[in-house]
């Protein structure tokens, strides 16, 4: 993704700026910092990733063999903060970069050197979680959700942990500053709102969710640090507190947290879907509306996560309906993915395979959501492995599959180069295969009763737990498949075609060579709108 | 000239996005007394609260319900015990217990009472009169005090309930800290 180099480019002019380290450290370019979030996301989802498999290397027998119970709780907790804080929000954010300017014609993000802080917040947030298990005490673990009291217990790491989500808090809040302002102000002239790509309405309408929630997030971590250190007592019961509470402002956080993780998905899969079914997307107006809906929905359903907590059944029955209501947008959204391919002149390139096995995959874990949300059955499944089937189904097989998506469809625009068909196709089918053999059978242990991080569990869950940790593995393995692909792309010698997916419409297909130039739409495009 | 317009609306844009996060971080704190105050409107958690005397108890002599007593402390060295493990009374039938707390160290120590109530919503049918745990108590090196709790099972409790556990564990106030009675 680093060959953007000044010798090609289509403007005539020269590019100045440093060569070497320099150039990526005091980068203002949105299309070098979208590359170095990207790379980062990957390095934090191999981290990540490494810590899913000592969980699943732990739990491939019964009994406890290589993770101390301690060490496992560190390593479930850091495994979710690193792969939704460190993978997932960062690779949607260094999509953003690359694609938005480009795809609304403007010359770059509104305030470049912000862009730069808040990349460079990131390695520090990133080296402190993964420094905090070297610290007296380990680090944090008491899951990802970090309720109190465990939080409020724990050694150093904890601190660690929540200086870390500070930090990543800030710079999420930059990079959604950021974004807004160069959507509402930047675009191309001629260009209405109605006339974005719908990766960049998903994008807007996400970034404004992350302005709403992540100073909630920073407010509820300020509160722990002072309960830990500062004798305010906002969860501590004995004080006066309430670790319910914690649950409320957490999650009043933590659901639009993960429509935050989708929606960009949804974006980006709604412009792959149309380019490789070679028509418009169908329903364009009602996908914008069913994203605002969905986001705003997500903001009232908070409580669905503490169905056990304590609530009277009016609440219950609130959050229950409001919940199952999301499905509602959601379908429309399916259906008109559907629809576009409904007799369109369909080919299956990598994008493709991708942004359809994301459909299938991320409505099974839609339902699966439908039946956590109904209160008598998530009494059953709270707290156990069918809501990690549930969540890994939307989250894996639906925001890393669209990143996956998103990163074969524009990595010809990005490096100039193609990618290895044949070995796309074999990463997308082995991804498909593994991803399933890991979580489906979680959907069964769930159901038996087999709780989320517990190191051990009892012989009747041998059998689902061995198919899952080959599963995970393959999975782990089929990754390093996607950076040798990457990495073979870059260094290939042979240019892509200026266009080489015939359907595509957007602005930075039709209006820039391939690759794109350093500096695009310095002078903004003549932009003609097409009716949707 | 444009340009110089572009550049200014993105600061003002800017601007009006960092007062929202601002206004967002404070809406973060504006939960807790929203909450707390939810809480007491929906008469949610009000476990602390004295509960008023209803103008007829009717007592239901077809019944007996047992009481037991279940009393802990969490980090703080009291001695702290009901003077009866159990109690046989009807329902609607007011009764007071006593328990006993000692502070066997050398320095004074503050702690707060937070009662739990087994089978689960037991709380809908007890009216506490009172309690040690509606105040913090303040124990003096070596003091030993007696205190007692009021209440009444009320008749509306379900048929095939006969035993009911009252627990109470005290944890020690951090210096300087509101104690939930005292919100």
């Amino acid at each position: 993704m680093a060959a953007v180099h000044g010798d090609v480019h289509g403007h005539g002019h020269e590019d100045h700026h440093p060569t070497g380290i320099m150039r990526w450290v005091t980068t203002t370019n949105h299309k070098d910092i979208g590359t170095m979030y990207l790379w980062f996301s990957l390095a934090m989802f191999f981290t990540g990733g490494f810590l899913a498999l000592g969980i699943r290397a732990e739990l491939f027998q019964p009994g406890i063999q290589i993770l101390e119970p301690e060490m496992f709780n560190s390593f479930t907790t850091l495994h979710g903060l690193i792969m939704v804080f460190g993978a997932i929000m960062p690779a949607f954010v260094g999509f953003a970069n690359w694609q938005v300017p480009m795809m609304i014609g403007a010359p770059d993000m509104a305030f470049a050197r912000m862009n730069l802080w808040s990349f460079w917040l990131l390695p520090i947030a990133a080296s402190l979680l993964v420094s905090s298990f070297f610290v007296p005490g380990g680090a944090a673990a008491g899951g990802w959700t970090f309720y109190p009291p465990l939080s409020t217990q724990g050694g150093l790491g904890v601190d660690m942990m929540i200086f870390a989500v500070h930090i990543l808090g800030a710079s999420s809040i930059m990079g959604a500053i950021n974004i807004i302002t160069t959507i509402l102000n930047m675009r191309a002239p001629g260009m209405r709102l109605m006339d974005m790509p719908l990766f960049v309405w998903t994008w807007l309408i996400t970034a404004y969710l992350l302005v709403l929630v992540m100073p909630v997030l920073a407010g509820t971590v300020t509160m722990l640090l002072t309960d830990r250190h500062f004798g305010t007592s906002f969860f501590n019961a004995a004080g006066g507190g309430d670790p319910v509470l914690f649950q409320h402002i957490f999650w009043f956080f933590g659901h639009p947290e993960v429509y935050i993780m989708i929606l960009p998905a949804f974006g980006i899969v709604s412009e792959i879907i149309p380019t490789f079914s070679r028509k418009p997307l169908f329903g364009y107006s009602s996908m914008v509306y069913a994203t605002a809906s969905i986001a705003i929905l997500s903001c009232v359903v908070w409580a669905h996560h503490m169905f056990t907590a304590g609530m009277p059944t009016v609440g219950q029955l609130f959050f229950m309906y409001a919940t199952m209501l999301i499905a509602v947008p959601t379908g429309v959204k399916v259906f008109n993915w559907t629809a576009t391919m409904w007799r369109g002149a369909m080919t299956f390139e990598t994008p493709m395979l991708f942004a359809i096995g994301f459909i299938f995959l991320f409505v099974i874990g839609g339902f699966s959501g439908v039946i956590c949300a109904i209160v008598p059955i998530d009494i059953q499944v709270q707290d156990t492995y069918y809501v990690i089937a549930h969540f890994h189904y939307v989250l894996v097989s639906g925001a890393l599959f669209a990143l996956f998506a998103g990163a074969y469809y524009w990595l010809p625009k990005w490096t100039g180069h193609m990618y290895d068909e044949t070995l796309g196709k074999w990463h997308f089918w082995l991804s498909m295969i593994f991803f399933n053999l890991t979580f489906f059978v979680q959907h069964f242990l769930g159901l038996a009763g087999m709780p989320r991080r517990i190191p051990d569990y009892a012989l009747q869950f041998a059998d689902f737990n061995m198919v899952s940790s080959i599963g995970a593995f393959g999975f782990g393995m089929s990754q390093l498949l996607f950076v040798y692909i990457v990495i073979k792309c870059i260094r290939s010698k042979e240019a892509a075609p200026e266009k080489p997916w015939d359907g595509a419409t957007t602005l930075e297909w039709t209006h820039l060579p391939t690759p794109a130039p350093y500096h695009s739409f310095e002078k903004p495009p003549v932009f003609k709108p097409v009716s949707h | 000239m444009a340009q110089i317009d572009k550049t200014e609306n993105n600061q003002t844009m800017m601007k009006k996005l960092l007062i929202f996060s601002v206004v967002m971080f404070v809406f973060g704190y504006a939960m807790v007394p929203f909450y707390e105050k939810f809480c007491e409107v929906a008469g949610i958690n009000n476990l602390l609260q004295p509960d008023k005397l209803a103008k007829s108890m009717e007592i239901d002599t077809d019944r007996w319900v047992t009481v037991e007593f279940d009393a802990n402390t969490r980090g703080l060295p009291w001695d702290f015990k009901p003077l009866q493990r159990s109690i046989k009374f009807h329902p609607g039938e007011p009764v007071e217990v006593m328990y006993e707390i000692t502070n066997h160290s050398d320095r004074e120590i503050t702690g707060q009472a937070i009662p739990s109530y087994s089978p689960r919503f037991l709380e809908k049918h007890l009216r506490k009169f009172e309690c040690f745990c509606f105040t913090r108590q303040v124990l003096k090196p070596k003091e030993t005090r007696v205190m007692p709790v009021q209440f009444v099972i009320e008749s509306s409790l379900p048929e095939h309930l006969h035993t009911l556990t009252i627990s109470y564990t005290f944890f020690e106030l951090p210096v300087g800290s509101k104690a939930v009675s005292e919100k």
